[in-house]
């Protein structure tokens, strides 16, 4: 057990170390994937059940395709535009799939060996969590449950490009 | 029985942390700050999981799902200012935006 959390923390490292220093957007988004799956590895060794499922499908899931999706929105960086040849090339996956495997690897292992996954009394279990968050945390949802629906709203009016009207002796485009 | 010693757990969300403050300060593209920011924000996160399976409370884990309902909000908002960003200045470059009239 102790050797999976310490290669899934390895994994996370060296994955989050190549997110920051990739100069191509999209290396980095991939391998901030990776960086995402491996913290929920490590969430599941501690225990975190529920915890790790939710990184998997917020953070590697929804915010992820936030991020792709406006990366391609915006065509950032020069070298995106040179040819697509290099998209299919070993170079842009490579890294992230040797370190996706090897948390593939650790999740086959945690599988076949049973007794490495905790189901006692020493690990919060997700009916736990489920139980706070909805009697001691419940004004904490209900601000949290706002702030999305807040979220939502400003984004939708922040990304509306309205027309821009200068005055006419400025010289301006519109 | 929990055999993760603490102490690397909490040593891996300052690594983690540490990493995502180095990206913030040192990228020049917006995007990727706020990507950083994101992998800042997750090893707070990890931090409090750490705490709540060491204590056996629920409360780290109700702090970790906080966070990353802030997170997403943060980041769907963050996303569009950078689409206005974009779309006034041609740029996301932190350099071309720093300047006050072109």
């Amino acid at each position: 057990m102790l050797i999976v959390f310490y290669l899934a923390a390895i994994v996370a490292i060296i994955s989050t170390l190549f997110a920051v220093t990739r100069s191509n957007a999209v290396h980095a988004l991939l391998y901030l994937i990776v960086s995402f799956l491996a913290v929920a590895v490590v969430f599941f060794i501690l225990g975190a059940h529920f915890v790790a499922a939710l990184e998997v499908i917020v953070y590697a899931g929804a915010i992820i395709v936030l991020f792709v999706f406006v990366v391609m929105m915006l065509n950032v960086g020069a070298e995106t535009e040179k040819s697509n040849d290099r998209w299919l090339s070993i170079k842009s996956w490579g890294g992230p799939a040797i370190l996706a495997f090897i948390l593939f690897a650790e999740l086959a292992y945690v599988i076949f060996t049973k007794e490495s996954i905790q189901t006692d009394e020493s690990i919060v279990a997700p009916k736990q969590v489920g139980i706070s968050l909805f009697t001691t945390y419940m004004l904490g949802i209900e601000i949290a449950a706002v702030m999305l629906m807040a979220g939502i709203i400003g984004a939708y009016h922040l990304a509306q490009i309205k027309k821009v009207n200068r005055h006419r002796f400025l010289g301006g485009e519109e | 029985m929990n055999t993760i010693p603490i102490e690397h757990a909490l040593l891996l969300a300052a690594v983690l942390f540490s990493i995502g403050l180095i990206g913030v300060v040192s990228r020049k593209n917006v995007i990727l700050m706020l990507l950083s920011v994101e992998i800042m924000l997750n090893a707070a996160g990890l931090a409090f999981v750490v705490a709540g399976s060491r204590w056996i409370q629920p409360d780290g884990q109700v702090m970790f799902i906080f966070i990353l309902s802030m997170a997403a909000a943060e980041v769907s908002v963050g996303l569009a200012l950078i689409l206005q960003m974009f779309h006034l200045n041609k740029s996301v470059d932190t350099k071309t935006l720093g300047k006050l009239c072109e």
